[in-house]
């Protein structure tokens, strides 16, 4: 058998395997050869996202030497202020609701449990700015809830008899509670269902009582989700620009805005932006911090469904009245109220053309911003998973950092390279072409499509990322040596065994994007309107319009990521 | 039937492969030749780097150092690196890999892209038939046994008729039944072929049985390499030994070129100054029981039937551990009976301590 030839080790007619392999290696080959253009792909879209943050640090360091002590003496100590109480506030209220509710439903066995299980989640899809525009005129004081109350309470006028009034502090946490709990739910209830049915049960039979359980091992236990839960909540608070600013609540978010589009001053919107930057990587830290210990957690023990405790009819009753409460004033009162309100205006004055047009701004806009977030999301991802290192890892982690961050600061980040970048590109034009092009970047919504690219990576790169932890390495490995090379492998392997997970990023993106508000409003081109934006100038104006349908609009489209996150939460039960 | 190594036909030659995870040395030096047509079992504990060596000669990992030579051509080196892709290296995985979203067909044609449509449909039947899974050509992977996955992972590996064959635990993820049977069939099938194999395993009865030779490895390195004959009967340690079989390890001393035990003395040539301390390994099946009369008195402790043969735990004066010995007969004794044991020489060996 010694004489058998060269590579021949296999009979038969075809060509003999090793002679693909000889002008292969004829070529001095660097390492990560097909890999190298992921890797590439990859250091461009983390730079596209870092630039932005370059940029923000790089301007306010320039600084504006005028305006700076005036902001530091009038400005920043009060936003600061009122930001830190809206944050204090929320976090707590989101808290008290997030982990009563999760463990409600966790712990206890009701008629209607399953219902509320998924139900609780549809706050999600009321954005700040529109719980805030339906409260503002719900509760009105002569709108529906208070002429109602003062007709049950025998008061004829608003002067005997009035609620205290939501365009205020309170009014803005408490309307940003009930619709941000449903982060705190999710990833505590997740924890509950997980984790903690062992030491719950154990801690039974070591005789402690039902409250016990709750406060002694339940809370302790969930403690890093919850903490999860809460940064989540708070980044979308501190992002939040209609809801403060139609409460009146001045805060960091509402001053870079004004600075910048009322005092046209956009180095000190720049220097306002980079001190909330400081709140961001606060909030960033607790929940990579919170995320490390549940990592933890999760490695630790196996998970096992959690037996609930059956209620009686009423104590059952009571229990889930209790429970949609949060849902009722999170969700179905704002969509009932939408729904109403839309209803009548459709009634009466159909649909405008320019709603119409918006609608139709909102969905390209999206749709084009969300291909290429899918897009990017997959490079990453894949670059990530197939030449796995120490640099693809910071590269990940760079191209990700987006998601905490608030829209306006994302908006001012951007601006300042593209506005320069558009500068040039118009005198280049008139220089070589004799004509103008304007703000090419800026007018064309690139600029917008940039934002939306740089806040909302992370979520297709986790969702993509989820979906590829699904396809074992070996499968990477065996379509490699059977003869394809990396990209091949991703179109052939990658790409159809996780495109459920691929739709699902998609969708959640698209959603996303659909709802922004604060980069929208800054970068958007001039007379550019999305339904979002429509939304806002008719709150701002007071005018209640055509924004109900608008609203409604951007509500139901909301409602779709929830179906998929009720989905994701029953699997991990 | 051992075969003189040339180094120059071989298909892989692997030269000084070291490869470190963090503190972790998983490969220290590895050096290896394989002949044409030889199948070569490369055994040991979990951990001891046979699966990352699989790997880095693949190419989805790479080495720290060292070189990997294919059919005479360096494919990996302190300069050059042949992507896995281009190195017409098969590899068969524990779980098998096979595609979920592709038939049975589909899969064995995966690796046949370089081929035309028509001869690539052509060889994967050709394989389908030769490895007898015609019946389950348009079927998924996940309606298959594992069993059959086994054998489609199998032939998927062999339709490009690598230079090599990479077999990573390939019979793990079957029953005990099914194992043997499916072993068997593989490699009659590769035998037939004349393929060029790797195959990992855990098992040291799996190495035995399968390989031409039998490369083990412990901690990153190779200890020793041969025929399964060889390292059986001649291990070159007393951790080949023990890893082989498991034996009943006996303290003794170097004396006049025997080494004495409370079991008997046993001619050994060690490289120890008299008075040396050296240890016997004794196999289970070479103690035997005696009359009265001569051998050495014991007390049963255990008595285990395990089917084809039977095992003994029993206590001999002066020694810490219980002796193990097996045997195909049956013994009819009780714990708490005593019973007296000879030691056949020829199933000791004698390695100096350490």
């Amino acid at each position: 058998m010694g004489d058998a030839g060269v590579g021949s080790a296999a009979p038969g007619d075809l060509p003999m395997s090793d002679v693909d392999l000889r002008k292969a290696s004829t070529v001095k080959v660097a390492r990560y050869r097909s890999g190298r253009l992921w890797f590439m792909a990859t250091v461009l879209v983390a730079a596209l996202v870092a630039t932005p943050v370059l940029a923000l640090i790089w301007q306010a360091l320039r600084g504006s030497s005028g305006l700076w002590p005036h902001l530091l003496a009038y400005v920043l100590p009060q936003a600061f202020q009122q930001t830190t109480a809206l944050l204090v506030g929320v976090g707590v209220l989101v808290t008290l609701l997030g982990t009563s509710t999760a463990w409600l439903v966790t712990a206890y066995d009701f008629p209607g449990r399953r219902f509320l299980e998924w139900a609780l989640l549809l706050p999600l899809a009321v954005p700040t700015y529109i719980i805030a525009y339906v409260y503002l005129d719900l509760l009105h004081p002569i709108g529906l809830v208070q002429g109602a109350l003062r007709v049950a309470l025998g008061f004829t006028s608003p002067h005997e008899f009035r609620l205290p009034d939501i365009r205020s502090m309170g009014g803005c946490i408490v309307l940003l509670g009930f619709v941000l709990y449903p982060y705190v739910y999710l990833t505590t209830r997740a924890m509950f269902l997980t984790q903690a049915a062992n030491l719950v049960e154990v801690s039974r039979t070591l005789g402690s009582g039902k409250g016990g359980v709750f406060w002694r091992v339940a809370l302790p236990l969930a403690r890093p989700a919850i903490a999860v839960g809460v940064s989540l909540a708070l980044m979308e608070a501190l992002n939040d620009i209609g809801a403060s600013e139609f409460l009146g609540v001045k805060t960091l978010t509402v001053s870079v805005y004004t600075t910048w589009v009322t005092r046209s001053d956009l180095p000190g919107a720049a220097q306002i932006a980079l001190a909330m930057l400081s709140l961001v990587v606060a909030l960033v830290t607790t929940e990579r911090w919170a995320r490390r210990r549940q990592r933890y957690w999760s490695s630790a023990q196996k998970a096992r469904s959690f037996t609930p405790h059956r209620l009686g009819t009423v104590s059952g009753l009571l229990v889930f009245a209790l429970g949609l409460l949060p849902v009722f004033i999170g969700f179905i009162a704002p969509a009932s109220y939408l729904v109403v309100e839309a209803w009548k205006r459709v009634r009466f004055a159909g649909l405008s053309p320019r709603l119409l047009l918006e609608t139709l701004n909102t969905v390209t806009l999206s749709a084009m911003a969300t291909l290429a977030i899918l897009l990017f999301g997959m490079i990453i991802a894949y670059t990530a998973r197939s030449l796995p290192g120490r640099v693809t890892a910071a590269l990940q982690r760079i191209s990700t950092v987006g998601y905490a961050m608030p829209g306006t600061v994302v908006a001012i980040g951007i601006l300042l390279p593209v506005a320069a970048l558009d500068q040039m590109i118009d005198r280049a034009a008139l220089a070589w072409l004799g004509a103008p092009t304007g703000l090419l970047l800026i007018g064309s919504g690139a600029a917008l499509g940039y934002a939306y690219v740089a806040r909302f990576l992370a979520i297709a790169v986790g969702s993509v990322e989820a979906g590829f932890s699904r396809i074992p390495r070996s499968f990477d490995h065996a379509a490699r040596s059977l003869g394809h090379n990396v990209t091949a492998t991703f179109r052939q392997i990658h790409l159809p065994l996780s495109k459920p997970s691929l739709v699902a990023a998609g969708l959640l993106v698209f959603v996303d994007c659909m709802k922004e508000l604060p980069a929208t409003l800054l970068l958007r081109p001039l007379n550019f309107e999305t339904l979002a934006t429509h939304l806002y100038g008719e709150a701002a104006r007071g005018t209640y319009e055509e924004a109900s349908i608008a609203a409604l609009a951007i509500v139901l489209v909301g409602t779709l990521p929830v179906a998929i996150l009720a989905r994701v939460g029953r699997w991990k039960a | 039937m051992h075969r003189s190594i040339n180094d120059a036909g071989a298909p892989l030659t692997l030269e000084h492969i070291s490869r470190s995870f963090g503190d972790t040395q998983a490969l220290d030096d590895v050096s290896l030749s394989i002949a044409p047509g030889e199948i070569v079992c490369l055994v040991g504990q979990s951990g001891c780097g046979k699966s990352s060596l699989l790997r880095i000669i693949a190419g989805v990992d790479t080495a720290d150092s060292g070189r990997i030579l294919l059919n005479g051509i360096e494919i990996a080196g302190a300069d050059s690196f042949v992507e896995p892709e281009d190195r017409n290296i098969g590899f068969m995985f524990q779980d098998y890999a096979l595609f979920p979203h592709l038939t049975v067909e589909e899969n064995v044609a995966f690796g046949l892209k370089r081929l035309s449509r028509r001869e690539a449909s052509a060889r994967a039947a050709e394989v389908i038939a030769r490895i007898g899974i015609q019946a389950l050509s348009g079927r998924y992977p996940h309606t298959l046994s594992g069993g059959e996955q086994q054998r489609v992972a199998l032939a998927r590996a062999l339709a490009p008729k690598p230079v090599i064959l990479l077999m990573d635990e390939p019979f793990s993820n079957l029953d005990r039944g099914l194992r043997e049977r499916v072993r068997e069939e593989t490699i009659s099938t590769l035998r037939a072929l004349g393929t060029t194999a790797i195959l990992v395993t855990h098992d040291p009865e799996e190495a035995l049985s399968v390989g031409d030779r039998v490369v083990l490895m412990q901690e990153g390195r190779v200890v020793q390499v041969g025929t399964g004959y060889d390292i059986y009967d001649h291990p070159n340690s007393l951790y080949v030994a023990e890893f082989l079989c498991p034996c009943n390890r006996l303290e003794g001393i170097y004396r006049d070129g025997r080494v004495e035990t409370v079991l008997g003395s046993f001619p050994a040539r060690l490289d120890l100054p008299e008075g040396g301390k050296a240890f016997a390994c004794i196999r289970p099946q070479a103690v035997s029981l005696s009359g009265p009369e001569e051998g050495l008195p014991a007390l049963v402790v255990n008595r285990s039937f395990l089917g084809e043969i039977e095992q003994l735990l029993v206590r001999i004066e002066g020694v810490a551990d219980l002796l193990r010995l097996r045997t195909t007969s049956r013994i009819d004794v009780k714990p708490g009976e005593p019973i007296h044991l000879t030691v056949d020489p020829g199933g000791v060996l004698i390695f100096a301590a350490a």
